[in-house]
């Protein structure tokens, strides 16, 4: 969709979901990140980035609680350079800053790539929150939510928007499962159940020999396949 | 004029960014300053007739038709917190996309091509007023009521303040905020002739001294 026609194109585009920016390109495809507190949103946005910063031009924004922890995280890891990590401040709601004023995460990832372009992917992570807190469609083009199993195995079940209607669901921790009496097969009956044919990815980011963070990449990679067509 | 689009520029939840600021309510509650909801009145009384008193003008000269690129110089020598001028800047870019999408002027393009990374919010607060359809009382009652809601929603969530308590708090206000407005615009209409120097220039210590210290905690619920 094309809002802004009829303005000129000196300023900053008034509307968010347009693909395309000011200058006339098609800007980055955004992925938000949403999910409870703990759930390893920030660990999976660093895993990411890893696997994916040497075949696209990426970029991230946090929306921190209360703090620039998750930010700071970002880069003592380093997994990528600072001038491609921005903070977003969300005044004690973080759903908020994801779903009803989406304006200083818009601000966020035009002055990203403003500054740094051009980008081919922005990562934006919510803070954490509870289980109905979703993305804008007017900020983010598709959605991850991040849950674990040592939040309990009934959280599939309870549903809530992030659950049913993100565009991916990963279920992360699942090392921890046999310590903590998590059922990942109940897990993934419920999920099922609640999310219909959208996908689920089971995801340890710990575990010795696994595959880590590959089946969420290789989701994202074909969201980008998909963008750049 | 309209005063069902008054309701939408006034309505807390008009998408402008408002919702992570506290209007100086974070540093004072943190300070000691507001413990309740008699401190929460008195601060936001001080605000209303200082910070509040200065921002109106301004919102109210710009729906006026002054010249916003003079308002915003104005509003920097009335802002001495460089904090305060960084969080006004923000959310006068925030205000600038909502106003835009809402309600859409040549005027705003101009303004938001003029300051791409956003003009103090008074100023772009009266433009979008007057896009809207809105006048000089408008643009300022949006101000003043800004100026108060913020630190009373902000102190709900600060104190665990009850929330009956914060509204009343901001009823209570209403018949000074009124009296505040009106002299508000008056400054405003003088402006047209004058020039912005004329317009009220009051001030609060401690609210940027409050600032610059809040800017630089590491731990913090809100952007100011």
């Amino acid at each position: 969709m094309h809002l802004d026609q009829g303005h000129t194109h000196d300023g900053p585009v008034a509307v968010s979901a347009d693909a395309h920016r000011a200058d006339g390109r098609r800007r980055a495809l955004r992925i938000g990140l949403g999910g409870p507190v703990g759930s390893g949103k920030t660990a999976t946005v660093a895993a990411l980035c890893r696997a994916l910063r040497d075949e696209w031009s990426l970029a991230v924004v946090t929306n921190d609680i209360y703090t620039r922890e998750d930010a700071e995280f970002l880069l003592r890891e380093a997994v990528l350079p600072p001038e491609r990590i921005t903070a977003v401040e969300t005044g004690a709601c973080p759903h908020t800053a994801i779903r009803d004023d989406i304006s200083a995460n818009l601000e966020a990832v035009e002055d990203l790539e403003d500054e740094v372009g051009p980008l081919e992917l922005i990562l934006v992570e919510s803070g954490g929150d509870n289980l109905t807190a979703t993305f804008s469609k007017g900020l983010v083009d598709a959605q991850i939510f991040v849950i674990d199993v040592a939040g309990g195995d009934d959280i599939p079940r309870k549903g809530g928007p992030g659950v049913t209607t993100a565009d991916l669901l990963v279920v992360n921790k699942t090392d921890l499962a046999p310590y903590v009496g998590s059922d990942l097969g109940r897990m993934a009956a419920d999920a099922k159940a609640q999310r219909g044919e959208l996908p689920v990815v089971f995801q340890s980011l710990r575990a010795e020999g696994g595959d880590g963070v590959e089946a969420v990449a290789d989701w994202v990679r074909a969201r980008l396949a998909a963008w750049a067509a | 004029m309209s005063r069902a689009a008054l309701l939408v520029l006034a309505d807390g939840r008009f998408p402008a960014g408002g919702h992570a600021h506290s209007g100086g309510a974070e540093a004072a509650v943190k300070a000691g300053r507001i413990t309740g909801a008699a401190d929460l009145e008195e601060f936001c009384r001080g605000r209303l007739h200082t910070a509040g008193l200065v921002s109106a003008s301004l919102a109210a000269a710009a729906a006026l038709g002054v010249d916003p690129v003079e308002l915003d110089g104005a509003a920097d020598a009335r802002t001495p917190s460089p904090a305060l001028r960084i969080a006004a800047r923000k959310l006068g870019r925030q205000l600038m996309r909502a106003g835009r999408a809402t309600w859409p002027s040549a005027e705003l393009d101009a303004l938001a091509g003029r300051f791409p990374k956003g003009a103090h919010q008074p100023v772009v607060l009266g433009v979008v007023a007057r896009a809207a359809g809105l006048g000089a009382d408008d643009a300022a009652y949006c101000s003043l009521y800004e100026c108060v809601s913020g630190p009373a929603s902000a102190v709900v969530r600060l104190l665990s303040l009850d929330p009956f308590d914060a509204t009343g708090v901001l009823a209570g206000l209403a018949p000074e905020l009124d009296v505040v407005a009106q002299r508000a615009v008056e400054g405003a209409r003088c402006a047209v002739e004058g020039g912005v120097g004329v317009l009220p220039a009051g001030g609060a210590p401690l609210l940027e001294i409050g600032a610059e210290a809040h800017a630089a905690w590491a731990v913090r619920l809100f952007a100011s």
